[in-house]
């Protein structure tokens, strides 16, 4: 395709410039995240050398930052490929800039899930016994094998549509990079036979890894309400996390957009109306994520049972109601004020908002774990958290790592995918206007015809 | 086959903790310092509860001692991910150090807190340290522990049983260390299932009832009412 249109070379020049160039400022950053992530694995070091004793956690908070962390990253996770899936399966045209930077966090992000569960056990060295001796009947399995499965299925699905530019960048690379992209880009030549085996597979893949996506986030929540323990054992702990799930992977999503677009001035591919239609779909997962947690906690109320009441008034009036209300500030009023609103819904504005989504979203994963752990059924045994330097710094250096290899994949891969923009300029655009002429009265095989699924 | 129970008198509770000593003696349960205890860190397979009610002049001191409640429908055994946390075909609940990965489920699982999490290396006091009991392992850092009804006195038991070919006597051949050491009688133990044990006769008692039943755990330790 590329040897056909050689003017589009220099129009999309800018998208290959972050991969065959790099300046002074990214090493600065590579640097610096560099160094929190070192900490952070000194802090695990220690950790591994003391045993869990050097963090906050106790009897009975024995799940903190780090339960905290699995499920807040998982939540990321959603971000990627299941609203590109969406998108996709929408046949929404404005996706073709996001979709490549969404499924790279989901996949990357899944790692760091992982990863705080691994750190979180009293006895990493025993990690295998999970496979060896593994009990399906164990939430803990549900969430390793769906994961898993999630983790294939993202990473097959950000795969797939890199292998068109893969093969872009093997004919532009030299040295060891053209080595690299000559194996990985599996011969790819842009024939329309290629071409229509690729979009089958990216089709099936983006119908299969929806369900895959929904199921993660599901068996993340049953690990908690499949107990028995106040304000756990919620039959609607499913959908909640799911939809707070898309809500943070959404704002994460944003603001990678809007790190890279500022970082590898592709304002002219990702433009203020890609941002503004991101912003309309968290506006509705905001407001989604804020009826949830209403009937969550109303009916914690209303029922008045005296276990749950422990738990519900230590988050909204007890020594949890700081984060509690600064999560209701962070998660619906900050988000509803900037994107209700018009005149404020612009790219800055839109990147505030995620970035109190965000901070708010980590702070309902903190909420769901650690007042109910802290309130247990039986009064005995009651106490707060306080993490230690352990758990921030391995926190930090979790966040630190994920944004490093965010960038440094970034730097390997074009982030923006350079066919699927193409393609919408060389046939979306006629498609859209055909589809558009379908819906309306008058001839046209759009009624009853076959949808196409691209 | 037994089903091995308790039943503790709460009317003969005096409070005094032999119970409680005993059991750390018993099994090896590590020593914490104060400072750690006060961080939330204190092992106590065995505890007494102190509770007190009402207001002065009517003042009321309740103790309740505090085992693992033994669950017919354990959640510990539920959730745990690799089989540690297991119940024998007699009913009683034990977890297997050497499998243990330390993710701390079943602690959150378990809704009467009798789970406790290896935060450090164990440490006791010099003299302690001497005195551990060989019967029973010592467990390594990041694994959990609980009250087992003191599992490797009943193997003991079922070994001489075993040589007369004979099964472990319901009452009496086999009984706790707590058990064994409450000066005034208020634990009582044995064979919930055979007729003839004062345990099953005082667990039918109408004084008699189990913490936080309406969960449907169906614990093996009963409690008797406060006359």
């Amino acid at each position: 395709m590329q040897t056909t249109h050689p003017q589009a070379f220099d129009r999309d020049d800018v998208l290959f410039a972050p991969v065959l160039r790099t300046g002074r400022g990214f090493y600065a950053a590579v640097a610096v995240l560099l160094a929190v992530a070192a900490w952070g694995a000194y802090a695990y070091t220690t950790q591994l050398r003391y045993g869990l004793g050097v963090t906050g956690l106790n009897r009975p908070v024995a799940w903190g930052f780090y339960i905290v962390n699995f499920v807040f990253f998982i939540g990321i996770s959603h971000a990627g490929t299941l609203i590109s899936a969406i998108l996709r399966l929408c046949n929404a045209e404005w996706r073709r800039p996001i979709t490549r930077a969404a499924e790279t966090i989901t996949v990357l992000v899944l790692f760091f899930g992982l990863g705080s569960i691994i750190i979180d056990l009293g006895r990493p060295d025993r990690l295998f016994y999970v496979l060896q001796y593994g009990r399906l009947q164990s939430p803990l399995l549900w969430d390793v094998t769906s994961i898993t499965t999630y983790l294939t299925a993202s990473t097959l699905y950000l795969y797939m549509p890199l292998i068109p530019d893969l093969a872009l960048l093997r004919d532009r690379a030299r040295g060891w990079r053209r080595q690299l992209y000559t194996a990985i880009s599996l011969g790819w030549r842009g024939t329309p036979e290629q071409h229509r085996r690729l979009e089958r597979g990216i089709a099936v893949m983006a119908v299969l890894v929806i369900p895959i996506a929904v199921s993660v986030h599901t068996v993340v929540s049953w690990v908690f309400s499949m107990t028995l323990q106040p304000m756990w054992k919620s039959t609607i702990f499913g959908p909640y996390f799911v939809t707070g799930a898309i809500f943070s992977g959404m704002a994460a999503l944003i603001i990678a957009m809007a790190a890279v677009r500022r970082a590898y001035h592709l304002e002219n591919y990702l433009k203020p109306v890609h941002f503004n239609s991101l912003a309309l779909l968290l506006l509705t997962m905001s407001l989604l994520w804020f009826y949830f947690t209403f009937a969550e906690h109303l009916t914690a109320y209303y029922g008045g049972e005296l276990a749950e009441g422990a738990v519900l008034f230590a988050k909204v009036t007890g020594p949890y109601a700081p984060e509690f209300w600064a999560m209701v500030v962070l998660n619906l009023v900050i988000p509803l004020a900037i994107m209700a609103n018009r005149r404020t819904r612009t790219v800055a504005g839109i990147v505030t908002a995620s970035a109190s989504v965000l901070v708010g979203m980590w702070l309902e994963r903190y909420l769901i774990v650690v007042p109910t752990l802290a309130n247990p059924r039986l009064p005995y045994a009651r106490g707060l958290y306080f993490p230690t330097w352990v758990e921030w710094s391995i926190t930090a250096g979790a966040f630190a790592l994920f944004i490093l290899l965010y960038m440094v994949f970034t730097k390997l891969f074009p982030i923006i995918s350079i066919w699927e923009v193409r393609e919408g300029r060389e046939l979306g655009i006629q498609e859209a206007y055909e589809r558009i002429e379908s819906y309306l009265p008058g001839p046209g095989v759009g009624a009853g015809g076959p949808i196409a699924l691209r | 086959m037994a089903r091995w129970g308790m039943v503790i008198d709460l009317d003969r509770c005096t409070g005094c903790q032999a119970c409680v000593v005993t059991c750390k003696a018993e099994n090896n349960v590590p020593v914490v310092t104060p400072r750690e205890a006060q961080a939330g860190r204190l092992m106590l397979w065995m505890t007494v509860i102190p509770e007190v009610e009402g207001e002065f002049p009517r003042v009321r001191a309740r103790f309740t001692p505090r085992p693992c409640m033994q669950c017919d429908h354990p959640p510990c055994v539920k959730v745990c991910p690799v089989q540690a946390m297991t119940k024998s075909p007699e009913g009683t609940v034990s977890h297997v150090f050497a499998r243990c990965i330390g993710c701390r489920f079943c602690v959150q699982a378990c809704p009467y807190g009798v789970t406790y999490f290896n935060w450090q290396a164990p440490t006791w006091p010099k003299d302690l340290r001497e005195s551990l009991n060989p019967d029973f392992a010592i467990r390594p850092t990041g694994v959990v522990e609980m009250c087992d009804f003191c599992h490797h006195r009943l193997q003991h038991a079922r070994e001489e049983a075993r040589a007369e070919e004979r099964d472990v006597r319901g009452e009496g051949e086999y009984v706790p260390a707590c058990v064994q050491a409450c000066p005034a009688r208020a634990l009582i133990f044995g064979d919930l299932d055979d007729p003839n044990t004062a345990a099953s006769n005082l667990a039918h008692s109408p004084r008699a009832f189990r913490m936080l039943e309406d969960l449907g755990t169906s614990p093996k330790v009963y409690y008797l009412k406060e006359g």
